[in-house]
């Protein structure tokens, strides 16, 4: 099968581009940032997928499989960018994917999706709606390309796609929203509140997205390995140390001395848990995390020491 | 009875799939679970004297829903009920209730609920803990229960009728319980909404002395047999009430029951 990784300069779209090359497939990445060492056999097309010369790519490499993972977060890009990149990109990518007889596209996007709140559910379905946009509106444009995507399965019954809901990873590109959040010794935490964190290792992360691309799963799927852990045991599992910190006062330090630049409303994701229920994508691919909750959490501690 | 037991001990004996940090996939913590219970475990033996009859009734393993009434001006039958699961159960067996909204929207409160494995009432938890085999513990009454007054406090309010449905649907065993002495710790006479609304509670109880501290009233829990219904829980409305009629006043009985077994409040 010849496949696409879209946003291919992305650390984890690299291990799943890596991936199924091992698996026997063709790969060809795409992406606006570069991949300065990347591997012979996976040409890269450093383009925006925004821009013409993106389509010339679909025109004539004619990938059977198309996995896009060129959406950012609120932590990666400001306001309107953000949201051209996420929704003229998912676009886009649909658009080109229709007219040059791809077969299957996965969308993969985030668990964040379902939002943070104090009275929803603990495990999130594929079935709910998006919550606490309200609060956390940066995550618009993401809850909007992964509607638009999941309206491509009745808009275009003859395109198989698969919409992945993947839950925050950790692995040694110490990228990612959690890691990000881990960068430093000290992890700001809400006095009082300590929500649950569902996480991949980086390589389970991969191997799933990997997965859903072989197995042409038509749907939307949340994809999870371990059981969640709440965030003051991730922080002590990983050598960092807990600052908890009333709600206000820690707003108030957002971006300053050292505290990590989070908007206003991922306060309510460090307050609340996002855990989602991955049976069903269990079921329709057969995928089984490797790397358990305690053992990702010491192979990161050891990859990324603070001192 | 596993007396002599240590709290850490009857914990570690709890039949739920921790994993090696002590932590099982709801969020519950045994580290968390032994401070709660071991405070449990004081009131519960020294200062409500509880005494439970016809713990027998709840299965050792497997899904059960424990539905009682509320007594007191909050849910002091609630904590001891769980007590009692862990202390007089052998095995011992973590019941989990439905907690009120307001819980986990506020700061500590939100923790503790969630390591001590007592999540929002949902239906939506409500099933999911059936659909795993767990304990599920339930008040009909709701909030509306606990806000009886001292005088009212051996009626029962309406019951709502999700508990039914949510058991024939979930072939789940119910098992009744009657509660007093709630009412006798906390003597409510007046319950105020407008300074609930304040500090983001339902309302805040007051009793003859004033705060809502407990007194150390002795209270009595009496479980009564399995009831188990046949049906699907897409049932009229009609046929579910008849059922929720039949527990209710089957815990209208094991409070009269515990009622003349407890004798005095003191």
């Amino acid at each position: 099968m010849k496949v696409l990784v879209v946003g291919v300069g992305g650390a984890l779209a690299r291990l799943v581009a890596l991936q199924l090359r091992d698996r026997g497939h063709t790969v060809i990445g795409l992406d606006r940032r570069p991949w300065w060492d990347h591997p012979r056999d996976i040409a890269v097309h450093e383009v925006d997928i925004r821009k013409r010369a993106a389509e010339d790519v679909f025109r004539t490499q004619r990938p059977d499989c198309v996995v896009h993972m060129a959406t950012v977060n609120a932590l990666s890009a400001a306001g309107e960018e953000r949201a051209r990149i996420n929704l003229g990109g998912t676009r886009a990518i649909f658009e080109h994917s229709v007219n040059h007889g791809v077969k299957h596209v996965v969308f993969v996007g985030r668990h964040t999706y379902y939002g943070a709140t104090a009275d929803s559910p603990l495990y999130h379905t594929e079935d709910e709606p998006p919550q606490g946009m309200g609060r956390y509106p940066e995550l618009a444009d993401l809850v909007a390309a992964d509607l638009y995507a999941a309206n491509m399965l009745w808009r275009e019954p003859k395109l198989t796609t698969t919409v992945l809901r993947l839950v925050y990873t950790l692995g040694p590109s110490r990228t990612g929203t959690l890691a990000s959040f881990l960068r430093g010794k000290r992890v700001p935490m809400v006095l009082g509140f300590d929500p649950l964190f569902q996480f991949l290792d980086e390589n389970d992360a991969a191997r799933a997205i990997s997965v859903a691309a072989e197995k042409t799963a038509r749907g939307i799927f949340n994809v999870a390995g371990p059981p969640p852990v709440p965030l003051s045991t991730i922080i002590r599992e990983t050598g960092r140390t807990a600052v908890p910190m009333p709600e206000p006062m820690l707003a108030a330090l957002l971006g300053r001395f050292g505290f990590p630049a989070l908007p206003r409303g991922a306060l309510e994701h460090i307050k609340y848990p996002i855990v989602v229920d991955a049976s069903a994508f269990k079921a329709a691919t057969g995928f089984v995390h490797e790397v358990g909750e305690v053992e990702a959490l010491r192979r990161y501690r050891r990859m990324t020491s603070v001192g | 009875m596993a007396k002599d037991d240590s709290i850490r001990s009857l914990v570690d004996r709890l039949e739920l799939p921790f994993n090696e940090l002590g932590i099982d996939p709801y969020g519950i913590s045994k580290k968390h679970l032994v401070v709660f219970f071991t405070a449990l475990a004081f009131l519960y033996r020294n200062y409500f004297r509880v005494k439970a009859v016809g713990a027998h009734h709840v299965p050792g393993r497997g899904r059960a829903m424990l539905v009682g009434n509320h007594s007191g001006g909050y849910a002091i039958d609630g904590a001891m009920v769980i007590a009692s699961m862990l202390l007089e159960l052998d095995p011992p067996r973590l019941a989990q209730g439905m907690a009120e909204k307001f819980i986990n929207r506020l700061p500590v409160s939100s923790t503790w609920a969630s390591r001590c494995g007592q999540l929002t009432g949902l239906p939506e938890h409500a099933e999911r803990l059936l659909e795993d085999d767990r304990l599920l513990m339930v008040f009909p009454e709701g909030a509306r229960g606990t806000a009886k007054l001292y005088k009212e406090r051996y009626s029962l309010v309406d019951f709502g009728t999700g508990f039914v449905r949510l058991a024939l649907k979930t072939k789940t065993p119910i098992i009744p319980l009657g509660f007093v002495g709630g009412a006798d710790a906390v003597p409510t006479v007046y319950n105020s909404k407008t300074l609930g609304r304040l500090i983001g509670v339902p309302y805040v109880p007051f009793t003859p002395y004033g705060i809502a501290a407990p007194l150390p009233a002795r209270c009595e829990v009496h479980y009564g047999a399995p009831m188990v219904f046949e049906g699907t829980g897409d049932e009229e409305d009609v046929v579910i009430k008849g059922y929720v009629e039949q527990v209710k006043q089957r815990i209208a009985s094991l409070i009269e029951e515990a009622k003349s077994a407890r004798g005095g409040a003191l």
